[in-house]
């Protein structure tokens, strides 16, 4: 029998079984979709935040207080201020303190929970790589006014905003009118948290406001230079150690500098940890799916092992048989897979819990591997014991 | 058995052949020790109390299992030093087999059935289709060829299992109650088929329950416990031109 015939002879196989093979197809089609996919997941997770370490810049750094009960050890605009000294602190570009609230924004009866109402100096959208995509900053001016001007956020500017121009708009803040003059360009978001969901008002205003004229959240320190940031981190640590003395019998310092990626570490390491959550999700159902199609075969081992003994009544020989049932396995297992592939690449353009979903190569070649070495496996190996026996064995068999 | 009256060759030649199931105290001893020869182109009918053994016979004629004891000459070759190989060549050219179970693969159609033997053989397609549907034509079959086994008959699966036993147009037929579903008319066709493929030279050994069936041999074996009890050649008046050559 030629090699073609053989391989007609397996379609056949296929197809004078269609739920079964289905069935096999489905099992091995989730299993490599799911681990493709849930993996893909993790790693566009990761991946967001690098982008969002990389965005925020390497050449900043954030200080923010330890103790904020305690309204002595606070951090104050004076305390920023005299961050900005060219003297005790050259590699300083810039110092924008911060303020920052949750708040609601109202606009005609819309209203919407924005999670960080900021208020800060203009300095902060170079130093935060936040820059403004529609209308304009607001200046240092507007600053020293106390403007009730607000940059807001993709997010806020689509809840608030649908299908009106939010610039030059007034919405109501903590019961006071102001003015939208720009939207910040969008963000990545990590899934965790959404980083568009933000508005930015000058320091003066928010705190005449909002949060009154008490401590500051945090300050937001920009080196010149990327390479300069540990020399900076120095610079700012003396001149804080000089400004908030550590009290006594506390032994830490009420405040903590930290750059970027140090900001960063504790999200990142979370989403490591749903990496491996997802990851774990995957071959469970890698798993699952092995045990599908493992069953699946187990049931037909009765049924397929008189049809080998058959063949060989008929005079069928053991590597002609063996060939067939291969072929089969082979086919259904390709198959599921390339169609489980194909479902991973069409579910991977999709937003899933709000991270876009980055495949890993390596990802696709081991669920494909593993599922097609469980399909020839669980395949092959019945039709292989079936095929040494003897014909009326197999055709015994029970 | 009369070798000098027989001036054929034997095709089938076992030798004090036995086969015991199982082991220990649980064993069936199916075979006892049965020796027959079966001469090119004769007309065999094996008959026997259920039990008795004539199926284990036949599948160790066909190639299907192996004695216990004893050896078996097929044609002049041991078949107990055939390799798997060979006997795949051997069941396939030389034998056409006919099961007491039908034995077709399911959901897959008669004509697909028949042409099994055939594609082993390396036979073309187009050719197979035509042999098989003229072997379903020759059992009656020839509208049934698309219809799976699940949707035809006993007696009608039994006749596909003759179709494809027929259809390689082997020089060994053997028929494992072929008749044993059939109606009296049904069984006169299957027999005529038998006849002509025995008038055409080809070996025929069947077995059957059927008093009128074993009639139409030339040679009737009893079995009994595993053993030959009588062989006889049968007076075949009323037989056809084939018996009348004799
Ligand atoms: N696989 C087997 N394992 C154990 N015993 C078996 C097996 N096959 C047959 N036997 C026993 O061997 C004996 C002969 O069986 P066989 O099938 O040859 O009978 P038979 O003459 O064909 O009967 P029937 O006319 O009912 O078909 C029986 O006693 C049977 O129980
Ligand atoms: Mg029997």
């Amino acid at each position: 029998m030629t090699v073609t015939e053989t391989i007609r002879f397996a379609l056949r196989g296929v197809a004078a079984n269609k739920l079964r093979s289905a069935l096999t197809m489905l099992g091995i089609l989730i299993g490599v979709a799911a681990v493709i996919l849930l993996v893909a997941v993790g790693n566009g997770s990761a991946q967001a935040i690098t982008s969002r370490i990389e965005a925020l810049g390497t050449n900043t750094l954030t200080v923010t207080s330890t103790n904020r009960s305690s309204g002595t050890g606070g951090l104050t605009v004076e305390v920023a201020d005299a961050l900005a000294d060219p003297v005790l602190a050259p590699g300083v570009r810039s110092v924008s303190p911060l303020a920052s609230t949750s708040t609601t924004v109202t606009y005609e009866g819309a209203d919407h929970e924005v999670s960080q109402f900021v208020g800060t100096r203009p300095s902060w959208f170079t130093a935060a790589n936040s820059p403004v995509a529609d209308g304009a900053a607001f200046t240092a001016d507007d600053e020293a006014q106390a403007h009730r001007v607000v940059v807001i956020g993709q997010t806020v500017a689509d809840e608030l905003f649908t299908g009106v121009d939010p610039i030059g708009r007034q919405v109501t803040v903590g019961g006071a009118l102001f003015t939208v003059v720009g939207v910040l360009a969008a963000k990545s978001s990590t899934g965790f948290q959404d980083a568009n969901d933000t508005a930015v008002a000058p320091l003066s205003a928010v705190r005449e406001v909002l949060t009154g004229y008490g401590p500051i959240s945090s300050i937001l320190v920009e080196a010149a230079d990327p390479g300069e940031v540990d020399a900076v981190q120095d610079q700012i640590s003396a001149v804080l150690a000089q400004r908030l003395p550590t009290t006594t019998g506390s032994s830490s310092a009420p405040y903590r500098i930290q750059n970027a990626a140090q900001l960063l570490q504790t999200q990142t390491e979370t989403a490591d940890t749903f990496t491996t959550l997802l990851g774990a999700v995957a071959a469970i159902s890698l798993l699952v799916g092995g045990i599908g199609i493992t069953n699946i075969m187990l049931v037909t081992v009765t049924e397929r092992t008189r049809e080998i003994g058959i063949r060989k009544a008929l005079g069928a020989r053991r590597r002609t048989v063996l060939t067939q049932f291969l072929i089969e396995a082979t086919l259904l297992s390709l198959l599921g897979g390339a169609l489980g592939v194909a479902a991973a690449l069409l579910g991977s353009r999709f937003t899933i819990v709000g991270v876009r979903p980055v495949i890993v190569p390596s990802s696709v070649a081991l669920a494909l591997g593993v599922s097609i070495a469980i399909g020839l496996f669980f395949g092959g190996l019945p039709a292989a014991r079936a095929a040494r026996l003897r014909p009326i064995d197999a055709l015994r068999y029970e | 058995m009369q070798p000098r009256t027989s001036p054929r060759r034997p095709v089938l030649d076992v030798r004090a052949l036995t086969k015991v199931y199982g082991e220990g105290p649980a064993a069936v001893h199916a075979l006892g020790g049965v020796s027959l020869t079966v001469d090119a182109g004769d007309y065999v009918a094996i008959m026997g109390s259920s039990g008795s053994g004539k199926s284990t016979l036949m599948n160790i004629i066909g190639c299907l299992d192996v004695p216990s004891g004893g050896s078996y000459l097929l044609d002049g070759v041991d078949v107990g030093r055939l390799a798997d190989r060979q006997l795949a060549l051997v069941r396939n050219r030389l034998i056409g087999f006919v099961f007491q179970a039908f034995n077709l693969i399911p959901r897959t159609s008669a004509v697909a059935n028949v042409e099994l033997p055939l594609a082993y053989a390396g036979v073309r397609a187009a050719q197979r289709r035509r042999r098989a549907l003229a072997a379903l034509d020759a059992v009656g079959l020839a509208d049934r060829a698309g219809h799976f086994p699940n949707q035809l008959s006993g007696g009608q699966q039994q006749r596909v299992a003759v179709a494809r036993a027929l259809v390689t147009e082997p020089a060994l037929v053997l028929a494992d109650e072929p008749t044993g579903n059939l109606d009296s008319r049904s069984t006169e066709d299957i027999l005529a088929v038998f006849d002509q493929l025995n008038a055409a030279g080809r070996t025929i050994v069947l077995i059957t329950h059927e008093p009128e069936v074993g009639d139409r041999a030339r040679r009737l074996i009893r079995l009994l416990d595993g053993r030959v009890r009588s062989d006889e050649r049968q007076d075949l008046t009323g037989r056809h031109a084939a018996g009348a050559a004799r």
